[in-house]
């Protein structure tokens, strides 16, 4: 079965319907987010897709080696457009699935518990070359 | 039908079983494997599950254990001394005699944490030859793939290869270790909070007696204190829930008496270190009904005793806090305004004090901050949540 990555992002995606920064929501309506979120990992883990699933701080910096070989950094990322926000991944059967379930965790609740329309970003694995493939 | 066998009773056998065989002169590597493979066979023997003809398992089990353990390595180093085509096994018989001491049991202790292995290294080692863990559960605990797990514990034994094996370590090393330990808190199916805890209570009776070494007894009392929380540390969904809002009745008052009675006991020795303070003021937390009736005058003399034995900013951090509850939110952002503004946490505890002195606009403004500066996930879900509270009242 194809793996696929199924990555949120805190900024860089196209604009959202219900655009709202989490902190301006109900307290109950952060719950109720944090709630699907929950319940999509353990559906996921339920129907056997589940592979992975990660949470990343905002925080961090690029890191590169300078001319004395030493690493030298940059950031924090406050000025990079795209930063993720966290993945899950799964194992489905095939392209289909995968869009389906973006779908689903597109449509987690937001401010007012209406959906956040969230854009997510689907990308399949490189797979091991099949036994069958040459 | 035999009485049932709990393997994890075998674990706390595990580093005297490796003290005798490195006594005997087994190096410790091999010795740890050894017993390791002598746990598996006890489990297969005695252990396991719907097996019909399995044995009852021996009154010394720990004599059982040393007996295969022995036997064990000395298959290993026959198969060994065989392909060097030399004849050594013979030599490599016990001598009768003493069948380990606790300063042996003490010594894999202080192997396991020794100076020369990074923190992770030591962690890791410790829980397999101190608490007798299988590779896969130190894996599963640490959320990393077991070949890696087991290729950092095998780098761990070959750092400590040379070292002897009868000059004492440092007892200071060790509870750095367990506290690490302690830490890491739970995921899989091992308790690792139970397990520091189980550890300590091993190491402080190692090291004296009647709590003799003071700072090992605070280490176990500190745990204690703070294990006592945890049934009401978090919501069913997972979310933090603070200590101020924590359902106290909730709390494990039997472990909560242990702790207190085992920080008695060391705070009377007058030898105080870092874990006996940190544990006096956990002590007076569990000792309160409600976070209001806290003793906060106490607390912040036992952080500024804290402060002034470590000069940790983080301890500062807290003294703020604790002095924004004695003295008033006022008090508390100007003891908060001397601590580095980097140190974790620095912005929730602004964003608290500052709603307790009426600024709720700053307030939410901080926790939304602070939000993205947490160190993991409930905690950030928690600080977002302060923060759309604050909004919401402010619409």
């Amino acid at each position: 079965m194809p793996k696929y990555l199924i990555l949120k992002h805190y900024r860089g995606t196209p604009a959202t319907v219900n655009d709202v920064p989490m902190d301006q929501w109900a307290p109950e309506e952060v719950d109720a987010h944090m709630q699907f979120m929950t319940d999509f990992g353990t559906r996921l883990e339920e129907s056997g897709e589940y592979v992975d699933a990660q949470a990343l701080s905002p925080e961090g910096a690029w890191v590169r080696a300078d001319d004395q070989r030493q690493p030298a950094t940059d950031g924090p990322f406050a000025e990079t457009k795209d930063l993720i926000a966290g993945w899950y991944v799964v194992d489905v059967d095939g392209w289909d699935r995968a869009v389906e379930l973006a779908g689903e965790l597109s449509l987690a609740p937001g401010k007012d518990g209406k959906p956040i329309h969230e854009w997510l970003e689907v990308r399949p694995f490189y797979g091991a070359p099949s036994a069958t493939g040459d | 039908m035999a009485h049932p066998f709990d393997g994890a009773s075998l674990r706390p056998l595990v580093p005297a079983v490796i003290g005798v065989l490195v006594r005997r002169g087994a190096d410790f590597a091999t010795a740890e494997d050894a017993v390791q493979e002598a746990l598996v066979e006890a489990w297969r023997t005695f252990g396991a599950p719907g097996s019909v003809d399995r044995a009852e398992p021996p009154r010394d089990l720990k004599g059982w254990l040393v007996t295969v353990a022995w036997r064990r390595f000395l298959d290993v180093v026959r198969s060994e001394t065989a392909r060097q085509r030399r004849e050594l096994a013979v030599e490599l018989e016990p001598e009768p005699g003493p069948t380990g001491t606790a300063d042996d049991t003490l010594q894999v202790f202080f192997l396991c944490a020794h100076p020369a292995l990074t923190p992770t290294s030591a962690v890791a080692l410790t829980l397999r030859a101190v608490a007798g863990l299988t590779t896969r559960q130190v894996a599963e605990a640490y959320l990393v793939p077991e070949a890696t797990m087991a290729q950092r514990i095998s780098r761990a034994k070959r750092t400590v290869a040379g070292e002897p094996f009868d000059t004492l370590g440092d007892l200071a090393t060790v509870r750095r270790v367990l506290y690490l330990v302690f830490n890491e808190g739970y995921s899989g199916d091992v308790d690792l909070a139970a397990e520091a805890i189980r550890l300590t209570r091993q190491l402080a009776a190692l090291a004296g007696p009647d709590g003799q070494d003071p700072e090992t007894a605070g280490l176990l009392a500190l745990m204690l204190l703070h294990h006592a929380r945890r049934p009401a540390r978090r919501r069913d969904d997972g979310t933090l829930v603070p200590l101020a809002d924590q359902d106290r009745s909730q709390w494990d008052t039997a472990l909560i008496e242990e702790g207190v009675a085992v920080l008695q006991a060391a705070l009377a020795r007058q030898r105080r270190g870092e874990y006996q303070l940190q544990a006096a003021v956990a002590a007076l937390h569990a000792d309160a009904p409600s976070a209001a009736e806290t003793d906060w005058v106490q607390v912040v003399q036992w952080y500024d005793e804290l402060l002034a034995l470590t000069g940790s900013p983080v301890v500062r951090l807290n003294r703020a806090v604790a002095v924004g509850e004695a003295d008033g939110p006022r008090a508390g952002l100007a003891a908060l305004a001397e601590v580095d503004p980097d140190v974790p946490r620095h912005r929730a505890a602004a964003a608290y004090l500052h709603e307790r002195a009426g600024d709720r606009d700053t307030a939410a403004r901080l926790y939304a901050e602070a939000a993205e500066l947490a160190i993991n996930l409930p905690e950030r879900t928690h600080l977002t949540r302060e923060a759309a509270r604050l909004n919401r009242a402010a619409r």
